[in-house]
């Protein structure tokens, strides 16, 4: 395990990081900072994939005009499309995501993701006997 | 004297960062509305520190040990992996090689990865493009102004903001954004129009241009925008690009799963005009995330484009 920590630090890294994400969206009872949580974790995946891909001593995947392209000195290209389409769909989610909450927000006026669902009990009551 | 007096009660208050200093008179108004409406926010608020003191404290420890325990699972799992950073290792397999050593010589681009993400696997990046088309529609249905989902308080506070922002002025990011933004959209561009040379390419010279626009109206307000950039033309030239990005590689569909040699040559790598489908297929990514961007912005601040 220690070996692991020492040896392959971008993976450990990227896993408490992916950590910290999870408890933010655990513990955090306001929902914009659960959505940084949520991208907190998103940051950790992308660095695991880079991670993964990277070769030590081998540079960015572009070549020169003219010259062979050799797979000896180039980083894997693959991880590097795949935390694109991380990336994307992350902007998305985390849009989306924050639209909810300002319409959330419009009706119940508070951020507060316990609040919100004892307001919701409230207006219940409230419709089930008026 | 007197009216010296009220000038630098007015200073004072907008270093506090109270109020505006065009807008004591405008926020007075508003406050009445807003104290109207603290109501339902103060009920909140109290619900809220209610439920902080009571049982947040033993749903926390069990959320941190859980936390602990799907950390401690996944570092065990992860210390399986191979060393990073090895050629040997099994990521590094006969499809990168392959799309390395054949990259250029097959789609004609210098810039690798935008050769894998435009040709090879263009499919997943009109996937990303629809995932983003998609989120930008969900923002509108939950967010675009009409008449069922705002009432007269929110118009008139709407009108008020876009007065305090004229009155003020805001010289110095009028002035920056007036000198900036045509360097950040022609940057925009370069980036996407060299995005099999260099790196870069649609999505990160689309984010370059929805940014620059973004600054152009937060300086001079969505009216200026609207000029040349209404919902119209952005429900148009976002799903018109989309088409045309899924007309010109949906075809294999067709044929079979065959990729059809695409009628544009791809020309010598390396120079501009190379690369076949990967510059205009790079145009219309660009457009979309450019589009985007700014769609999401401006639903956001004023539920309009």
């Amino acid at each position: 395990m220690l070996k692991f920590l020492t040896e392959n630090h971008y993976e450990a890294g990227a896993i408490i990081l992916f950590g910290i994400g999870f408890l933010n969206l655990l513990l955090q009872d306001n929902l914009i900072k659960k959505f940084i949580g949520l991208n907190i974790m998103d940051t950790a995946v992308y660095l695991f994939l880079v991670a993964q891909g990277y070769i030590v001593g081998h540079t960015a995947p572009i070549a020169q005009a003219g010259e062979a392209a050799l797979a000896t000195k180039f980083v894997n290209p693959i991880p590097s499309g795949l935390v694109l389409t991380g990336i994307v769909v992350s902007v998305s989610v985390t849009a989306f995501s924050l639209a909810l909450v300002l319409r959330l927000y419009k009706k119940y006026k508070t951020l507060s993701l316990d609040a919100v669902l004892e307001l919701l009990k409230e207006d219940k009551e409230d419709e089930s006997n008026p | 004297m007197k009216n010296d007096a009220g000038k630098w009660e007015k200073f004072f208050k907008w270093i506090n960062g109270e109020t505006t200093l065009d807008s004591v008179i405008l926020a007075k108004s508003r406050r009445k509305r807003f104290l109207k409406r603290k109501l339902r926010q103060q009920k909140a608020q109290i619900m809220a520190n209610k439920l902080k003191r009571s049982k947040r404290k033993i749903e926390n420890v069990i959320c941190l040990i859980v936390a602990a325990i799907f950390i401690g699972i996944l570092l065990y799992t992860a210390s399986g992996l191979p060393i990073c950073g090895r050629w040997e290792n099994p990521a590094n397999n006969e499809v990168t090689k392959r799309y390395i050593e054949k990259g250029v010589e097959e789609t004609g681009a210098v810039n690798l990865v935008s050769g894998m993400i435009l040709d090879y696997r263009a499919f997943d990046t009109f996937g990303e493009s629809c995932v983003l088309f998609t989120a930008v529609i969900c923002v509108a249905i939950l967010l675009k102004r009409d008449k069922n989902n705002t009432d007269i308080t929110e118009d008139t506070e709407t009108a008020e903001d876009d007065a305090i922002s004229n009155a003020d002025g805001n010289l110095i990011l009028k002035l920056s954004a007036k000198i900036v933004t045509p360097f950040i959209l022609l940057y925009g561009i370069y980036v996407i129009l060299n995005g099999h040379l260099s790196p870069g390419g649609g999505f990160s010279g689309g984010a370059i241009i929805g940014a620059g626009l973004i600054l152009y109206t937060t300086a001079f307000g969505q009216e200026s925008t609207r000029r040349f950039f209404t919902y119209e033309t952005f429900k148009k030239i976002s799903s018109g690009c989309l088409l045309v990005y899924c007309f010109s590689k949906g075809y294999s569909f067709f044929t079979g799963g065959n990729h059809l040699e695409s009628m544009i040559p791809l020309g010598k790598p390396g120079n501009i005009l190379s690369g076949g489908l990967i510059l205009p297929l790079n145009i219309c990514v660009g457009i979309i995330v450019a589009c985007t961007m700014y769609g999401i912005y401006s639903f956001f601040t004023k539920g309009d484009i």
